[in-house]
């Protein structure tokens, strides 16, 4: 197989020692494995998430993403900009259509890109890392690479908001979309059916500032899955396996719930039925244990 | 003069234009059929004093002071189940960030709704090196709300913090310096220069 090549924006909570740093591991093992190869984009800067909007507004906010398409331009030209955090990747894949949307808005981008000497055209694709997967290399050439299938372990497919809306992965409905569960059959697991938390909102960043709030949607989410007799969660977002791993405590002091339920990344699911070990799949950066995959990879 | 002032009097007649011109997609809004899917929506949604539907009435009805002043689009938490439903396409998302910010420059925005405050610091951690630094605002969110919520808050968190400190993934050492872009005078040019064209479209109108 051909190496695929892809110019990569890591994102800042996938930076050493941030909160999805875990995340970067196990895709990092991942990409070993399928022989994808990723060039990160030289000096990314943040792309503003979803908050940034406050006191950033429109201009400034979409100058942020054009900086990163600029620098793709430059050093991976011909390349598709692929992310792995599902802000990130709407963020930029926004900015590029709206830049195409409107030429006066290209215009002023690419002045306000100017003053550090840059340019953008944004004609190149933005992808997250889920469409690569499903897309590029599809689920019979990722399951050929299955050395360990995670048998009898159940998991909720929790794709969460915006890898799912406005964009989504194509082919899928918005309601309900089957990749990830059709990932977690192709790495021998069973897939939760009809998780009806699905595609729900765990708060986003508004779980800082309004956490009571949004400890109530995250409730629900994990509950749904217990529900469906899930061992564990899986999602491909870091905001929601953020918000849903680490604020299970808190939760289970208000509602006298006693979820302790692991949150994992599609990443990990594969680099551990790819038989990467625990470190190499990120399974110790969870602050729940997922003990049957722990298990798998000390195999 | 104010900068709400002045607004006041450019568009003493129409709300609806002033929200055009100066609201983040603002041009979407007379497209609204008033179907009330996207109030059915919002994740916060008990929590909206007026949902997105109701928003669009009332910017149509000329109720300046009660939109802008309202905590409402703060409750948004950009789900995007709005947009991929309404029937006439409208990028709600899009307006409420940008009612929040249009509130929010005119310094008319509610004054201590949390999510105004956190998006603020978010931008500022940002935009000063070019990356977020999750510690930096994991402290300024404690202490948002003054000294002693903000030790509460922190030994509460206290668990949160100590576990993503063992699993690696929160560095104490950001604090003092970590993540950043090489390129920050370049990214400062940027965002100046961004910042300025905004501004001057604001004041054209
Ligand atoms: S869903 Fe669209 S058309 Fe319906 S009320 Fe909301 S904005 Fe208006
Ligand atoms: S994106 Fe905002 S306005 Fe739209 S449904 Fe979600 S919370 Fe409501």
């Amino acid at each position: 197989m051909a190496k695929k090549e892809y110019s990569f924006y890591p994102g800042c909570s996938s930076q050493k020692l941030a909160s999805g740093s875990n995340y970067q591991t196990a895709v990092d093992s991942m990409c070993d494995v399928l022989d994808i190869k990723l060039n990160t984009i030289p000096d990314w800067n943040c792309c503003a998430a979803s908050i940034g909007y406050a006191e950033g507004g429109e201009l400034p906010r979409l100058a942020l993403s054009a900086r990163n398409l600029a620098l793709s331009e430059q050093a991976n030209p011909g390349q598709d900009v692929v992310a792995t955090c599902a802000a990130c990747w709407l963020a930029t894949r926004e900015t590029k259509e709206r830049l195409h949307h409107s030429d006066s808005l290209m215009k002023e981008t690419n002045e306000a890109l100017a003053a550090a000497g840059l340019k953008v055209k944004a004609d190149q694709n933005v992808r997250h890392m889920v469409e690569v997967l499903v897309e590029d290399i599809g689920y019979e050439e990722m399951g050929k690479h299955v050395k360990k299938p995670l048998e009898g372990i159940k998991i909720a497919g929790y794709v969460g908001c915006q890898t799912n809306r406005p964009f989504g992965i194509s082919g899928e409905s918005f309601e309900n979309p089957k990749y990830l569960d059709k990932l977690v059959e192709t790495m021998g697991a069973q897939p939760v059916d009809n998780y009806d938390k699905k595609v729900s909102c765990c708060g986003g960043a508004l779980a800082f500032s309004e956490p009571e709030k949004s400890q109530a949607l995250i409730k629900d989410i994990i509950e749904a899955a217990y529900d469906g007799g899930a061992d564990m969660i899986v999602t491909p977002c870091p905001v929601c396996q953020m918000n849903v791993e680490i604020y299970q405590n808190d939760i289970n002091a208000k509602y006298k719930t006693k979820f302790k339920i692991p949150v994992v990344y599609y990443s990990t699911l594969m680099s551990v039925a790819y038989g990467k070990n625990a470190k190499q799949a990120g399974l110790d950066g969870l602050v729940i244990q997922a003990k049957q995959l722990n298990d798998i990879a000390a195999k | 003069m104010s900068a709400n002032t002045a607004a006041v009097e450019r568009y003493r007649n129409s709300f609806l234009k002033e929200v055009e011109a100066n609201v983040e997609e603002g041009n979407w809004v007379k497209m609204c059929m008033q179907c009330g899917v996207c109030s059915g929506s919002c994740p916060f949604g008990p929590h909206w004093d007026h949902p997105p539907q109701e928003l669009f009435m009332m910017i149509r009805a000329g109720k300046r002071e009660e939109v802008l002043t309202s905590s409402s689009m703060w409750m948004c938490t950009s789900c995007y189940n709005c947009i991929a439903r309404c029937p006439r396409e409208l990028p709600i998302t899009h307006i409420m960030h940008g009612l929040a910010n249009y509130a929010h420059r005119l310094g008319i925005a509610p004054k201590n709704q949390p999510t105004r405050k956190f998006a603020k610091m978010f931008w500022d951690n940002l935009s000063k090196k070019g990356r977020v630094n999750e510690l930096k605002l994991g402290v300024s969110l404690y202490f948002m709300n003054g000294f002693v919520s903000g030790i509460k808050t922190a030994i509460a968190a206290l668990p949160i913090g100590i576990g993503m400190y063992k699993t690696k993934r929160l560095n104490p050492m950001e604090y003092f310096g970590g993540h950043g872009v090489k390129d920050t005078s370049g990214l400062h040019a940027i965002l100046k220069k961004a910042r300025e064209i905004e501004d001057a479209k604001m004041k054209k109108f």
